[in-house]
């Protein structure tokens, strides 16, 4: 191996490694946690790291080291299902735009461009206006910014592959359009996006934090880091690590992520490496 | 050139229009009945219907549409329930906060990220690029309001430089404005100036990849001449074309700065508007914004064919 290549796979590494930590940690969060994530202690408000709180307690002298536990769950959940509608209507909309190709097209790439300017928290502020405020909201949300990507994408594969010997020839054999996409086309496209997919993982976990920070995502007492930084900030004099830890473990598994995208990219699609 | 040009006009438009479209089903037609949302659940059938009809809610969906449409065209985005102003004017009150943010924002990106992303192109596989690479990583994975509450505990509560939040207003001085908006700029740009660095970088490793870069040197100009002349110019397009991009996200993020600094902005504004039921607000800045954003996204667009002679007009 390179020296490059090694380093690649160092970093590669890493990212696997804080994923899986990460992935472990929810898992884990569902048998165990320290203390309760939502027993409160009256007590025991906003107390500094402690052998008995080793992150230590929110204001209302909740442990933080259960609760950041915890919010690994929602950050997992947020960004799979956020990615899944994603991936799911861009994948959807860019097959077809592609396929039938003409003024359709047009269109749903203008549709795209549209949706182009609705950044996650933008669709939330909307759909909060309408909708009460929670989990779901934020899914919706930041799974819509995900489209025009995932759209891009395969309609780009599509336009390429549509004129490939091995399409025509199946065409040929009598496979009907729906045949071709499913069974030619896109499994031909899904090496980069399962690159795709994971890259955007990261982005849906920063976006989760910012909508339950603002109040539009995740509401209480449900743990999410967002969250947590959102009360954090009433009390930053007062207990300053209230606002460390949470912040840091996103910045963590974020970090993992993109390190893991990184490294699938160089694995799976060596052309945009 | 012209056609195409003319193309990407009508595009434009096609977009705007789906823009539109999207703000009012979300907010007019999903919910059922607005008047209801609005009024909340101690309404009486009387002040409903009232409000219905001044909404105009009782015409068929095509025509409220079709008349929401044509005021927003002309800039009258109805009336805010909450304040009882026209929602313009309510969005350029607040202009001056979001605006002066998200460029402050983009001057602190460009500032950083341009040099430093050349820097560490032209130390390719270096310390220097490794550093780079590693700092834009760690900058990509905090999250903007986190940075944004660590300055505040750094430089407001440690050191007492700044205020923790909150906006004065121009008029007591251009300085007092700057300062109260620094902050919220920096955490709002590090993590697109993050993205920005690498951009940059591969940019500039892909000109000095080009034969015209190997002749300027092969005729024997120095290296900080190969780099500003002939590296430099040449680069500029993609990374023009990111920075365009990141304008919209930077305006997109203003909103969650706001809100951790406590700035009377776009973002507050339809923060407050959505825990008063205030939708025709709500509507209107989200139309604003998305509408800016598109924009961007075509003069950026408009701007790249423009700049770059290669790109085929078809």
């Amino acid at each position: 191996m390179t020296r490059r290549g090694a380093r690649r796979h160092v970093t590669f590494v890493v990212g696997v490694v804080v994923t899986l930590g990460l992935v472990a940690t929810a898992g884990v969060s569902f048998v165990y946690t320290p203390v309760d994530p939502l027993a409160m202690a009256p007590g025991e408000r906003l107390q500094g790291p402690s052998a008995a709180h080793p992150f230590g307690t929110d204001q209302y002298g909740r442990d933080l080291l259960s609760r950041v536990m915890t919010g690994a769950r929602t950050s997992i959940a947020v960004g799979v299902i956020a990615v899944g509608i994603g991936a799911f209507l861009g994948v959807l909309l860019g097959l077809l735009s592609g396929w039938l190709g003409g003024w359709l097209d047009e269109l749903f790439m203008r549709l795209v461009d549209a949706v182009q300017g609705f950044p996650a928290i933008l669709s939330a502020l909307l759909f909060t206006a309408v909708f009460s405020p929670g989990i779901a909201v934020s899914m919706v949300a930041i799974g819509v910014a995900f489209v025009p990507a995932f759209a891009r994408l395969s309609r780009g594969s599509v336009l390429e592959l549509r004129a490939r010997e091995f399409v025509v020839a199946a065409r040929a054999l009598g496979a009907g359009d729906r045949r071709l996409l499913v069974r030619h086309i896109l499994p031909n496209t899904l090496a980069p996006l399962i690159v795709q997919a994971t890259t955007s993982f990261p982005v849906a976990i920063l976006a989760e934090a910012a909508l339950a920070y603002l109040g539009l995502g995740t509401q209480p007492p449900h743990p999410s880091w967002g969250l947590m930084l959102k009360e954090a900030q009433n009390f930053l004099s007062m207990n300053p690590w209230f606002a460390l830890f949470p912040g840091a473990a996103i910045a963590l598994a974020v970090l993992g992520l993109n390190l893991l995208g990184d490294g699938l990219r160089d694995v799976l699609d060596p052309k945009t490496a | 050139m012209r056609r195409y040009v003319v193309r990407r006009v009508a595009a434009f438009a096609v977009t705007l229009l789906f823009v539109s479209v999207l703000v009012f089903v979300v907010v007019r037609v999903l919910p059922g009945d607005p008047a209801e949302l609005i009024l909340g659940t101690e309404r009486d059938p009387a002040t409903a219907e009232r409000l219905r009809e001044s909404l105009g809610l009782n015409r068929p969906l095509a025509v409220q549409y079709a008349a929401w449409l044509g005021g927003a065209v002309r800039g009258d985005l109805g009336t805010s329930i909450q304040y009882d102003v026209p929602v313009g004017r309510l969005i350029v009150s607040r202009l001056p906060v979001t605006l002066p943010l998200t460029l402050l924002a983009a001057t602190f990106m460009i500032a950083v990220a341009v040099p430093l992303g050349v820097y560490a192109a032209t130390r390719y596989r270096r310390g220097a690029d490794y550093l780079a690479m590693v700092v834009s990583q760690l900058g990509i994975a905090v999250p903007s309001f986190w940075s944004g509450l660590l300055l505040i505990l750094f430089f407001s509560v440690y050191l007492g430089w700044f205020r923790s939040g909150g906006f004065d207003g121009w008029a007591s001085g251009v300085w007092s404005g700057i300062k109260s908006l620094l902050l919220p700029a920096v955490a709002l740009g590090l993590f697109q100036a993050a993205v920005l660095v690498r951009a940059t970088r591969s940019a500039v490793l892909d000109v000095m990849r080009e034969d015209f870069v190997r002749t300027a040197r092969a005729k024997g100009l120095p290296e900080r001449r190969v780099i500003a002349l002939h590296t430099l110019r040449n680069a500029m397009i993609p990374i023009v074309t990111v920075i365009g991009l990141q304008l919209g996200q930077l305006m997109a993020g203003s909103i969650v700065l706001e809100s951790v600094f406590a700035l009377p902005g776009l973002g507050r504004l339809a923060l407050g508007a959505i825990s008063a039921r205030d939708l025709p607000v709500v509507q209107g800045v989200t139309l604003f914004v998305a509408t800016t954003i598109v924009f961007i996204n075509f003069a950026v667009d408009l701007a790249y064919a423009f700049v770059d002679p290669r790109i085929k007009y078809d």
